[in-house]
């Protein structure tokens, strides 16, 4: 056969400039939209910086330690919301940590049934998917009310302290850490999960092999070779617990002034900025994009540092 | 160590029928046999490893020092402090070397001094010339035959009474190999040891009784069952066995 | 068999019966234990709240309340339609925006730079805005749109709204298909380069179909979790008593009408707010049940 009659059979062996084009313009369409995460990301930072520059210009660096958050006045400080943004999450985590790497444990270790396993990860999972506005109206309605008798005897045995100081009288920033604990357990159970499945199972074997019980096997061997992955994990759902909004909002009672008491109503940025974004004008929504901007740099180091650490810590194995 | 009618099953399926073996003390014994036959399945049995695995059931009795292992009443993790394991591929801790040995130890109770049972560990496994100046650092930064030295040594600090070998040397290259050989030689004189091997003059080299497994397809079954065909003295085995199927896997006419 | 020649001082060998009393053993059913109570504590709570979501929503579930708009304060009955509608709106406006660049972002890290500077950074970029709180992207799109009143001269609207959710979604939906691109085995791509297939038509005939399940799983889930934030919406498209009015207008949904709801003083609005909690959670439930069903299908 020679060449022409081949390429009467195959119209298109010589491929038609327009098809080269399509290839080009896809390629270059494809780069434009990886490049929007980019320009996103900026024009986010741009936007709240350009916002807050007024009342950063205006309050300066007091705004990070004074408590006064006056609208009539036009005193504006974040002191109140970022003490109350550290310490909710911080609690939240504290509580959350142990609870999720527990689960985890418990449905990976092979200590119960694995169709019990599965269905314990599965409504762990399902709890991560319902809406946090949903979780914050049961908060209100059932979860508050719920315990405010134990945060009362709370504040008859520890009411010396001044984190236990005042009165429970329903919203506050305790109610608040325990919606954040349920909204940050689906996160750290998940990777923790993740973390233990990854353990190879020559290592397990190595560990009952010398004879390990299977919870000195579990403390001793699985959970320091994971431990990398699940410390990432947890700083991921710190950050998350900081920038958590709605729930949060919803609890906390949204307090204008400081008050070291758990029990007392507080604040934090994301439930400042919920509340009062939609009716602030002026200098107020300076200030608040400040505080957003506080709240960008807060969460962005902490995820900066989970890739941080999962690179530093982890073992190789 | 003798197991007496011996059946493995995974789930449904059988793994290994019908096994009776009677394993000498103070002997290297090793399994031999075409991969699928059972012997590693066998092997993890002496000391319930198989327990790990989900659906793993045995028949019959494997019994060690007059007990049955799989009496109800027996703790296998008891089991495994005396028949120690060491596996196909080199799993150290992540820990450091010296952690790795002392980590058995401790667990099991020892009450001497550390750092010699460290040491001597170590010199057993042939490995503490190359390990020594580094036991703070992590296991892993041994090679590949170092590391399954180590794991060797980790195995023989708890001072067990059997070792389990399950192919140590698959993973590792021939020089490495022939030292993990030479471990097994220093360690026969106070351990009993058993091997399975792939390697048919590995098992020549080390092993003073060989047991060969075959497999065979069964009616009505999906899978293959292992079973035991001869077990006897290695040279027996492997110069004038009894069996012509032995003959033909040795002489390297199949497997 | 009994010990071999080895020193037995320095270990107590004790029979191999199993014996609940050693501390270890104790340890372990206390271990065991510690752990089955916390992952009991981790169910706890989707348990109630799917408990009180069901029975405080369920009751109030009734035609009106898909066809009738919210009542005024201080009023009875009602329903939560124009919610519901909105909550449509707004999120198809959001996947609208999110899914083609998501995708075709996705596209580009995956098959044409994967270990480039460029990809590296935009991965790393991808992390950064996958953690940004979701109120920030309200705030962001506040700026950007409300304040400016960019579109035709209009500040809040569900124009808006869907934006700032799509900012949210974004990062979900590059992700998944940069991941489920990643899992196509390479000799598939290299199969079809072999017959003279350009990047194009691998792609969009190939890499991309058999990557469908993950980036579906992932994307139905993007979408049914920006179906339920309301941070993002509370300022940007705001709330209204009123069916829609176009998409330059101010528009209801049903996680901004739980919210506004939910802190009234009026049990009308708060039975309303549980009403539309219910719709909400069946819907995003189910959502993530399908997901899971179409990721189970496909790897049978």
């Amino acid at each position: 056969m020679t060449t022409a009659a081949r390429e009467e059979m195959f119209t298109l062996r010589r491929r038609p400039a327009a098809e080269k084009w399509v290839d080009l313009g896809f390629r270059q369409l494809t780069l434009c939209l990886a490049a929007m995460v980019a320009i996103v990301l900026l024009a986010i930072f741009i936007t709240v910086f350009q916002g807050g520059r007024e009342a950063m210009g205006q309050f300066g660096l007091t705004f990070l330690t004074s408590s006064a958050w006056n609208p009539v006045k036009e005193e504006y400080g974040a002191f109140t919301a970022i003490y109350g943004t550290l310490v909710t999450s911080l609690l939240a985590l504290l509580l959350a940590v142990p609870l999720g790497v527990g689960t985890a444990i418990f449905i990976t270790e092979d200590l119960i049934p694995s169709a019990l396993r599965e269905a314990i990860g599965l409504m762990v999972e399902l709890l991560a998917a319902i809406p946090s506005v949903v979780l914050g109206l049961w908060a209100i309605f059932v979860m508050e009310p719920a315990i405010r008798p134990v945060l009362q005897l709370l504040h008859t045995l520890l009411g010396w302290t001044p984190f236990f100081g005042t009165v429970p009288q329903g919203p506050g920033t305790a109610p608040a850490v325990l919606i954040l604990v349920v909204m940050v357990l689906p996160i750290i159970t998940a990777i923790a999960r993740d973390a233990l499945n990854q353990v190879p199972v020559e290592l397990r074997q190595g560990a009952y092999g010398i004879g390990t019980t299977r919870w000195g096997a579990i403390l001793n061997i699985i959970l320091p070779a994971a431990i990398s992955s699940i410390m990432g994990g947890v700083m991921l759902a710190l950050g998350r617990a900081m920038g958590e909004t709605m729930a949060v909002t919803m609890i906390i009672g949204n307090a204008l002034n400081f008050s070291p008491s758990l029990l007392a109503p507080g604040n934090t940025i994301a439930s400042m900025l919920a509340n009062q974004f939609g009716e602030a004008d002026g200098i107020q929504v300076s200030a608040l994009m400040y505080a957003a901007l506080i709240l960008m740099l807060l969460t962005f180091s902490v995820n900066v540092l989970a890739q941080w650490v999962v690179r530093r810590l982890s073992l190789r194995y | 160590m003798s197991l007496q009618n011996v059946t493995i099953s995974y789930g449904k399926f059988e793994a290994v029928k019908n096994v009776f073996m009677e394993l000498p003390r103070g002997k290297v014994t090793a399994f031999i046999g075409p991969s699928g036959c059972g012997k590693s399945t066998v092997l993890r049995s002496l000391n319930r490893m198989n327990d790990l695995i989900p659906g793993c059931t045995l028949k019959g009795r494997v019994v060690f020092d007059g007990q049955d292992l799989y009496d109800r009443r027996i703790d296998p993790v008891e089991v495994r402090r005396r028949i120690g394991m060491v596996f196909q591929k080199p799993n150290p801790f992540p820990k450091t070397i010296y952690e790795n040995i002392a980590f058995g130890a401790r667990i099991n109770g020892f009450k001497g001094d550390m750092d010699e049972l460290v040491e001597r560990s170590l010199r057993k496994a042939a490995v503490w010339d190359e390990c020594k100046d580094k036991l703070q650092e992590s296991g892993f930064a041994l090679s590949g035959g170092q590391q399954q030295r180590l794991c060797i040594a980790r195995a023989i600090a708890t001072e067990p009474e059997v070792i389990l070998m399950d192919e140590p040397c698959s993973a590792l290259d021939p020089i490495s190999t022939l030292k993990v050989e030479e471990t097994m030689h220093e360690l026969k004189r106070s351990y009993t040891i058993i091997i399975v091997t792939h390697n048919m003059q590995q098992a020549v080299r080390v092993a003073d009784m060989t047991a060969f497994f075959n497999a065979e397809a069964v009616d009505g079954g999906t899978g293959k069952v292992g079973y035991l065909v001869e077990f006897s003295e290695t040279e027996r085995i492997f110069n004038s066995p009894d069996q012509q199927a032995t003959l033909d896997y040795v002489s390297g006419r199949f497997g | 068999m009994t010990t071999s020649g080895s020193p037995q001082s320095l270990f107590e060998r004790r029979p191999l019966f199993f014996d609940s009393g050693l501390s270890r053993n104790r340890g372990n059913t206390f271990f065991t234990g510690l752990a089955a109570v916390f992952a009991a504590i981790a169910v706890l709570p989707l348990v109630l709240v799917l408990f009180y979501v069901l029975v405080q929503g369920g009751r109030l579930i009734s035609v009106r309340l898909f066809t009738d708009l919210p009542p005024a304060p201080g009023l009875e009955g009602g329903g939560i339609g124009n919610a519901i509608v909105g909550t449509i709106v707004v999120t198809l406006i959001a996947s609208l925006i999110a899914l083609p660049v998501g995708v075709g972002g996705g596209i580009y890290l995956a098959e044409y730079s994967s270990k480039g500077w460029f990809a590296q950074f935009v991965r790393f970029g991808n992390d950064v805005l996958a953690g940004v709180p979701s109120i920030i992207s309200g705030v962001f799109v506040y700026g950007l749109i409300v304040a400016t009143r960019l579109f035709a001269g209009q500040s809040y609207s569900a124009l808006a709204g869907g934006i700032a959710l799509s900012v949210l979604m974004l990062p979900t939906v590059i992700k998944t298909t940069d991941e489920g691109l990643k899992l196509v085995p390479n000799d598939l791509r290299l199969g079809a380069y072999g017959i003279g297939a350009s990047r194009f038509v691998t792609i969009t005939r190939i890499t991309l179909p058999s990557a469908f399940t993950p980036i579906a799983t992932g994307v139905v889930l993007a979408i049914a979790r920006a179906a339920g934030e309301t941070a993002p919406l509370i300022f940007t498209a705001l709330f209204s008593p009123f069916w829609p009015e176009g998409l330059l207008n101010p528009i209801a949904t049903m996680s901004v009408l739980i919210f506004n709801f939910a802190i009234m003083p009026y049990e009308a609005q708060n039975e309303l707010a549980w009403a539309a909690s219910f719709v909400l959670v069946i819907m995003i439930l189910g959502a993530n049940l399908l997901a899971r069903w179409i990721s189970r299908m496909t790897k049978k």
